[in-house]
């Protein structure tokens, strides 16, 4: 398969000519590489880090009629996130703990638990936050009661517009350094 | 028959196939590296299970916020051979973990990443986070509830690093909350980004494998001397080495189609887990725990001390992977029989007994209040009116059930108070009610004179010990004022 055997031939030894195009050869072959790998990457790695730089307007959503909601409790009310998307169903879903304080006054806790995140759960009966993940608790001014949680809940702003309860979007609280 | 041979042969003549994967599939090994070294053939059979099943799924599966959901609960539920699927890819994960575990304490034990397998430890390791990596993506990509606590949970700790934490925790949820972006992310990850990360890294380190020979079992008074070791390996191989296929690739064979045994039959007979509820961050009743191979990290963060788990989210991982790195860099010399190396048999056994004690917490999770407890029966509050059974009832209103048990019954996050009249007096009780303390609220503001009595009264009447029985009179030692 292979045939018979070739002398083996001598290599001329490359001129200086020829290693300096082969020196120009190989930068040309790194820096065209690089700049065609740079011009596929840099759109794709533009395009998975918007997030970073996408801020959704705040948005005022309706939670009810200030009637709905009696004066002391409080009670989870669901509204959408600021910018949902198309396909998000009830992904976009945020939910709130309000409570009717006094005539218009309402205060609103985001259910998010400050130590990771976790939903609390209002309990009413010794009017306390807790939540299931780490044993975090709250009172019910939101401010922390007992467990890991680093701060206090996180608060919704509020407003009443011609009888209608709203709550101002805001993104997820994150607890920073 | 001849026809497929001459076929072969054209084949092979052309690509080659022979003269390449030859020498690969026949290179020499130690005659005595024998059942200790089947688990990381293993987890690359884990791998190429993960591989095939998540293919499957990926033709039913679809990566939308609104749809994943109910595309799972068809392909649990409605799809032929589905569940089956499902439960194969979730054991097969499984089968992953704890592979890459066992080949890793295998060969720190055997001190195989000394001189001059250096590179096939750091690979390694680079392939153990990549492995955890695509559990915990896998497991978000089940979108229940869960699912979307787990990217919170996630997001929450990536924002605990420091200047651009912030950043990292809105990239891991692709916006400011959880939503429509989020679960494509995680798909294209668990999918694409990780995948080829491991294919890559898995052929280097196979690479790897065959450029510096698979360590041969340790010997005590054997030491590595990087000045000699390779040619003694050499020697060694070329004295009693044997052909890797097949003198001891029937081990690996025999040990992955059971463990592909077991997978089947854990997927057949158990099922994959269930579905939780919809992907609605709106539901606030939940309890999201994650799957068992993170269980003990779970578990971890709710037992450190108050205020540290900020530095510890951020630098633990920080220094485990950096330790793990930098082991065979700084040990890659000297003895590797693990009978002359008894600090390195006891970090094995200290990481086990460690992960296996927060894994069990956390299976527990007695810091967790008990939200669906029941009320105390009256055989337990031991009265039908009057204080006691006012208080019994208190106990169960005021939620003081969820954390604390009297005779088996109620949480665990505080003291078990089934004994608590023996230990304590009327106005300790009072006292600790009140003001809280040591982990438990203070519900002063949350009882009135009335309602405090009675339940201190309740709580005073709690003298069960399991162990003995009261013996008449005895009791009066703990009566109010004693």
């Amino acid at each position: 398969m292979t045939g018979d055997a070739e002398p083996p031939c001598e290599r001329p030894a490359p001129t200086p000519e020829e290693i300096n195009r082969r020196k120009f050869l190989d930068k040309l072959c790194w820096g065209l590489g690089s700049l065609g790998a740079a011009l596929v990457v840099a759109p794709g790695i533009g395009f998975i880090l918007a997030p970073l730089l996408r801020h959704a307007p705040a948005q005022w959503r309706t939670v009810g009629k200030v009637d709905d909601f009696k004066v002391g409790e409080t009670t989870a009310v669901r509204f959408q996130d600021a910018s949902p998307l198309p396909w998000a169903g009830v992904t976009s879903n945020i939910a709130a703990w309000l409570r009717r304080d006094e005539g218009e006054a309402f205060t609103a806790f985001a259910i998010n638990c400050s130590h990771l995140g976790c939903p609390v759960r209002w309990v009413p009966g010794p009017k306390l936050f807790m939540c299931p993940c780490h044993g975090g608790v709250y009172y019910q001014d939101g401010s922390v009661a007992a467990g890991p949680p680093p701060r206090p809940l996180d608060r919704y702003r509020v407003r009443v517009v011609e009888g209608a309860v709203q709550i101002l979007t805001k993104p997820l609280p994150i607890e920073t350094h | 028959m001849r026809w497929i041979k001459s076929t072969w042969n054209w084949i092979d003549d052309r690509t080659g196939l022979s003269e390449m994967l030859g020498p690969v599939m026949t290179h020499l090994v130690p005659h005595d590296a024998k059942w200790w070294y089947v688990f990381g053939s293993a987890t690359m059979c884990a791998f190429m299970i993960q591989v095939f099943t998540g293919a499957a799924l990926a033709f039913s599966y679809i990566p939308s916020a609104a749809e994943a959901y109910p595309t799972l609960q068809f392909i649990s539920h409605d799809a032929t051979f589905g569940s089956l699927l499902r439960g194969m890819h979730y054991y097969g994960a499984s089968a992953m973990v704890l592979m890459v575990g066992a080949h890793m304490a295998q060969v720190f034990l055997f001190g195989s990443y000394k001189f001059p397998r250096e590179m096939n430890w750091a690979t390694g390791v680079l392939l153990l986070g990549f492995t955890l990596v695509m559990g915990f993506t896998g497991q978000l990509l089940r979108w229940d509830q869960t699912a979307v606590w787990s990217v919170v949970v996630a997001a929450e700790q990536a924002g605990r690093i420091p200047l651009i934490g912030t950043a990292i925790a809105h990239f891991t949820l692709g916006g400011t909350s959880v939503g429509g972006a989020t679960l494509s992310r995680f798909f294209a990850i668990h999918v694409f980004a990780m995948p080829a990360l491991i294919f890559a890294f898995t052929g280097l380190h196979v690479i790897l494998v065959l450029r510096n020979g698979i360590s041969e079992p340790p010997k005590p008074g054997d030491p590595v001397d990087p000045k000699t070791y390779r040619a003694n390996y050499h020697r060694l191989m070329e004295k009693t080495g044997r052909p890797f296929w097949p003198d001891a690739m029937w081990r690996d064979i025999v040990f992955c189609v059971a463990m592909i045994t077991v997978i089947i039959l854990l997927a057949w007979f158990v099922g994959p887990p269930e579905l939780g509820r919809p992907p609605d961050p709106s539901i606030v009743a939940a309890n999201p725990r994650p799957d068992w191979y993170l269980l003990w990290y779970f578990g971890v963060l709710a037992l450190l001390p108050h205020g540290s788990e900020r530095y510890f989210m951020v630098f633990a991982p920080v220094l485990v992977g950096v330790l793990l790195i930098i082991v065979p860099f700084v040990w890659n010399t000297g003895e590797r029989s693990p009978r002359r190396r008894p600090w390195a048999v006891a970090a094995v056994i200290a990481t086990a007994l460690m992960i296996g004690s927060f894994w069990i917490a956390g299976q527990k999770s007695s810091w967790s209040p008990v939200f669906d407890a029941r009320p105390l029966p009256e055989s337990i509050v031991g009265a039908s009116s009057g204080p006691i059974a006012i208080g019994g009832r208190l106990f169960f209103d005021k939620s003081c059930i969820f954390c604390h048990a009297v005779q088996g019954q109620g949480g665990h996050r505080g003291p078990d108070l089934s004994a608590v009249g023996l230990r304590l007096r009327s106005d300790q009780i009072i006292l600790r009610i009140s003001n809280g303390g040591n982990n438990m609220p203070a519900f002063a503001g949350n009882l009135t004179p009335v309602e405090l009595n009675e339940l201190t009264a309740f709580l005073l009447s709690r003298k069960y010990e399991a162990h003995r029985q009261m013996t008449p009179g005895e009791d009066r030692y703990f009566q109010p004022g004693n």
